[in-house]
């Protein structure tokens, strides 16, 4: 092959290699300048999140719940986002924002409404009516459609994940200190056991809410011994919605406004 | 060049670094399964000991065995790893429906299928294994197998990578297999369509990157001139989807031996980050990639050059362009603030444009042959694919306006309008493109049968039909009923009214998707009757024809 | 950073960027001298060899 006839085959792999790496740049040059451009002001524009009263992590009982909610599905028919519609508001209450979703990694919005919005659930209905309804859905509602959770009564709350977990959620900017993770499992057993020594725990949650009866124990599911996981699951739908205090919520306010 | 006919005992270097690949998941696999912090990841530990186990084991058997095994010969395309591709894309098809039509059967008659005592069949658990298995395993194998067998005809190079392909297809199946018993074992993220956990994301991050090295390593060492459009699109895809895997999956997982993670944005912004994700998901995966196969498997059906390659490339560029944008139309109405809710809404139309673009230039490339619709069931299925696109297309950006959304939103509709592009459009065309490839890379003359392809349009096209209008119905009527007020002022309906008035829809829906599956396994019937090589109907019936009842010419 | 400065941000350079890309994608696509590679392109699917060859790359 004559060296003239080989640089003109160079020269020509040369450009097949240009277009293709060409095509590839302009690919991801289009798509990266799109998503960054949509997505990185959300993370430094200071009104992206509302200032409320009475946010605070989760418990470590109410985490657990949340586990299982997202674990069994429940965000896959249940929405956690009123909207600002009037029928929703008078349906559901407050519409929902962004604040009450800070400590969700990631947000439990949900896209569905197969069953009705949970954003507010908590407080609605009796912790007995919620064990019933989860045991079995019909015997409450007889044209629910709704699958049944009866095992998560039976089912002894796993304790010994959660530390770690918070630890995880602590890393991401969760604010839980070293003493509530320390204290994690004995708080979780605490909240579903209003016999147990639970003033501490309930005094640290409460704290950071910035008020009181924030937390609430009570023996969830009703039955003796350890917190089930029926208990971890009541005791998050009936936290859902309850943290904020709207009576000091100005959302007339610009800094509310986005 | 050297044909690689490498004699038994020398290893070709990719093989050899798949296979020290291999090895190391499987050190990684046992150390899981020693650690495992919870038993679902101790059962996934041992899936991927498994796997790897098998995989160690077939490439040393294959390797021992020397010549009795095609080695990777340049001077042949690579179509084994096509043929593989074809039977995934079936099986895991029939596996999605199927799931699908349970879940629809859950919902109309809600005793079905639920066990009280343990929550696997739950349909909190099975919607994301009807969500994933018919969008990545059924939609993610035509779109591997495809592209890698346009690549290879429009570059006419053999596939780039020796082993790397094989590593592909096998490792993207155990994904599958990881994140699909994942959702049952109540393993999830939460993130819709972005379920499976952080180790399962990770390996496919390893898979994609290596399918987008494949990919463009056989770009560059083409034998034509240009890039054919086809390719843009799977490159585009193949690239798009790897930057929104890995950045709507960073997480931290709480324990390294541990099945949960979590993300790193919260709330508000990992919503964003979410729908951004999941609009592109449908962008990227379920419309750029199926509109690769559009364009090579229509001009190849049809024998004749797209309409317009001009438009092609505008409708290319302004598609990726305008897409990436549209996700917050997910949102309207949430907590996001609305500057990107207006966002996303603006694009979103604007996206109508390209949309119709491409879809004018699949219809319009069969200007001047359409009687070919008449003869040819397998292009009619790839040509109502497009029109089912269109319709799409348009629903979207309509529901995509905020004051349609707040009806819209959250009700059956959008089930509606995802099916109909999911349906209509990716299922379709991927049942064109298999009926094409089938009879391709088997070296048939023809198809075993042309009536049944018949058969399955036609069932599969009713069924698509009653899915999209009972959607329709049941989406909007509950979204009217959510909202009615009565004279005195009150809310009309209790939410559980607006559930039970769905209960004919439902039924409805169930039958047009068990039609849709039906359609489907006459086509499985088909294929595989094809691929054995069966003497096609047609020409059993006329050769068995006694040459006296032959008409007279 | 505040929305007022994000939103003439988008308003000025946004839209500069949006033009820009929307005027390099049709100037490619419709300019005169691409249109015969584009042609030669557009009957890749078509002119390839027949199926069934038992050495199609040879």
């Amino acid at each position: 092959m004559s060296a003239a006839r080989e640089s003109w085959l160079m020269r020509q792999q040369k450009k097949f290699e240009k277009n293709t790496l060409l095509l590839l740049i302009g690919i991801l040059v289009v798509v990266a300048i799109g998503g960054i451009i949509e997505i990185v002001p959300l993370f430094y524009l200071k009104n992206t999140i509302e200032k409320v009263d009475g946010m605070r992590p989760y418990t470590p009982l109410e985490l657990a719940g949340q586990q299982i909610y997202v674990s069994e599905g429940c965000h896959v028919c249940h929405s956690q986002m009123i909207r600002p519609l009037r029928d929703e508001v008078e349906r559901y209450g407050h519409y929902s924002l962004a604040a009450e979703s800070m400590y969700d990694h990631p947000f439990l919005w949900g896209s569905k409404r197969t069953g009705p919005d949970l954003a507010r659930v908590g407080g609605k209905y009796s912790d007995e009516w919620q064990l019933q309804h989860l045991i079995d859905p019909r015997s409450v509602v007889p044209q629910s459609i709704m699958p049944p959770y009866a095992f998560l009564a039976g089912r002894p709350l796993d304790l010994s994940t959660l530390q770690d977990e918070m630890r995880a959620l602590k890393a991401e900017g969760v604010p839980y200190t070293d003493a509530m993770i320390a204290s994690a499992p004995a708080d979780a057993a605490a909240q579903a056991d209003p016999d147990s020594e639970f003033e501490t725990m309930q005094a640290v949650y409460d704290g950071i809410a910035g008020r009181k009866g924030s937390v609430q124990i009570r023996n969830f599911d009703g039955q003796p011994g350890p917190p089930s996981e029926m208990d971890a699951l009541i005791a998050y739908l009936q936290m859902l919605g309850t943290l904020v205090d709207f009576s000091t919520y100005q959302a007339d306010d610009l800094k509310n406004q986005r | 060049m050297t044909v690689a006919t490498s004699s038994r005992g020398s290893i070709d270097g990719s093989t050899f670094v798949v296979g020290f690949l291999t090895f190391c998941v499987l050190l990684f696999a046992i150390l899981g399964v020693a650690n495992a912090a919870d038993w679902a990841f101790r059962v996934h530990a041992w899936m991927f000991l498994i796997a790897a186990f098998a995989g160690m084991a077939f490439l040393l058997g294959w390797h021992e065995s020397g010549a009795a095994f095609p080695r990777f010969d340049p001077t042949y395309y690579e179509e084994g790893v096509v043929k593989a591709g074809i039977i995934a894309t079936m099986f895991w098809g029939i596996a999605g429906f199927l799931v699908g039509l349970v879940i629809a059967l859950q919902l109309t008659w809600p005793n079905l299928f639920y066990f009280p005592d343990f929550g696997w069949t739950n349909f909190g658990r099975m919607r994301p294994l009807h969500t994933s298995a018919v969008i990545f395993a059924f939609g993610g194998n035509a779109l591997i197998c495809t592209s890698f067998y346009v690549v290879q005809r429009t570059c006419r190079t053999r596939l780039a990578g020796g082993m790397w392909p094989w590593f592909v297809f096998w490792g993207y199946q155990l994904f599958i297999v990881i994140a699909g018993t994942g959702y049952l074992m109540g393993v999830t993220q939460s993130k819709e369509y972005a379920e499976p956990e952080w180790y399962a994301d990770i390996w496919l991050a390893i898979v994609w990157v290596t399918y987008l090295g494949v990919f463009v390593a056989t770009l560059l060492k083409r034998r034509e001139p240009h890039i054919y459009v086809a390719n843009w699109f799977y490159l585009a895809f193949i690239v798009t989807i790897a930057m929104l895997h890995i950045i709507n999956n960073l997480s931290l997982p709480a324990n390294l031996f541990g099945s949960k993670s979590f993300s790193l944005a919260s709330g508000v912004q990992s919503a964003l980050i979410q729908w951004w994700y999941g609009h592109n998901a449908v962008g990227f995966f379920l419309t750029a990639g199926f509109l690769a196969m559009m364009y090579y498997f229509i001009p190849k059906r049809a024998d004749r050059p797209v309409w317009s390659y001009r438009l092609s490339i505008v409708h290319f560029w302004s598609l990726i362009f305008i897409y990436i944008w549209a996700g917050p139309h997910h949102l309207h109405y949430t907590a996001l603030p609305q500057w990107a809710q207006t966002l996303g809404m603006t694009f979103s139309i604007m996206l109508w444009m390209p949309s119709w673009g491409g879809m004018i230039n699949g219809l319009m490339t069969l200007s001047g042959a359409w009687d070919k619709l008449r003869t040819d069931p397998v292009l009619r299925m790839l040509v109502v694919s497009v029109a089912f696109y269109g319709m799409a297309t348009f629903e979207g950006p309509v529901m995509s306006v905020r004051e349609v959304n707040a009806l819209s939103h959250y009700t059956d509709w959008g089930i509606g309008h995802v099916h109909s592009g999911a349906l209509g459009w990716v299922g379709f065309v991927t049942f064109g493109a298999m009926y094409c490839l089938t009879q391709w890379v088997w070296k048939r003359e023809k198809l075993y049968s042309t009536a049944l392809v018949e058969w399955h349009f036609w069932i599969a096209s009713l069924g698509v039909v009653l899915y999209i209008t009972s959607m329709w119905v049941s989406g909007i009527m509950e979204g009217l009923m959510w909202r009615a007020y009565n004279q005195f002022g009150f809310l009309e309906y209790s939410f559980i009214e607006t559930v039970s008035a769905k209960h004919v829809e439902y039924i409805v829906r169930a039958a047009g998707g068990g039609l849709y599956l039906t359609g489907a396994l006459i086509m499985i019937y088909n294929l595989v009757r094809t691929a054995r090589g069966d003497v096609p109907v047609e020409d059993r019936r006329r050769s068995s024809q006694p040459p006296t009842l032959q008409p007279a010419e | 950073m505040t929305y007022e400065h994000w939103s003439h941000f988008a308003q000025t350079w946004g839209m500069i960027y949006f033009v820009v890309i929307f005027i390099a994608a049709f100037g490619y696509a419709l300019w005169p001298a691409n249109r015969k590679r584009f042609d030669e392109a557009a009957r890749a699917p078509i002119t390839e060899k027949e199926r069934g060859d038992d050495r199609p790359l040879a």
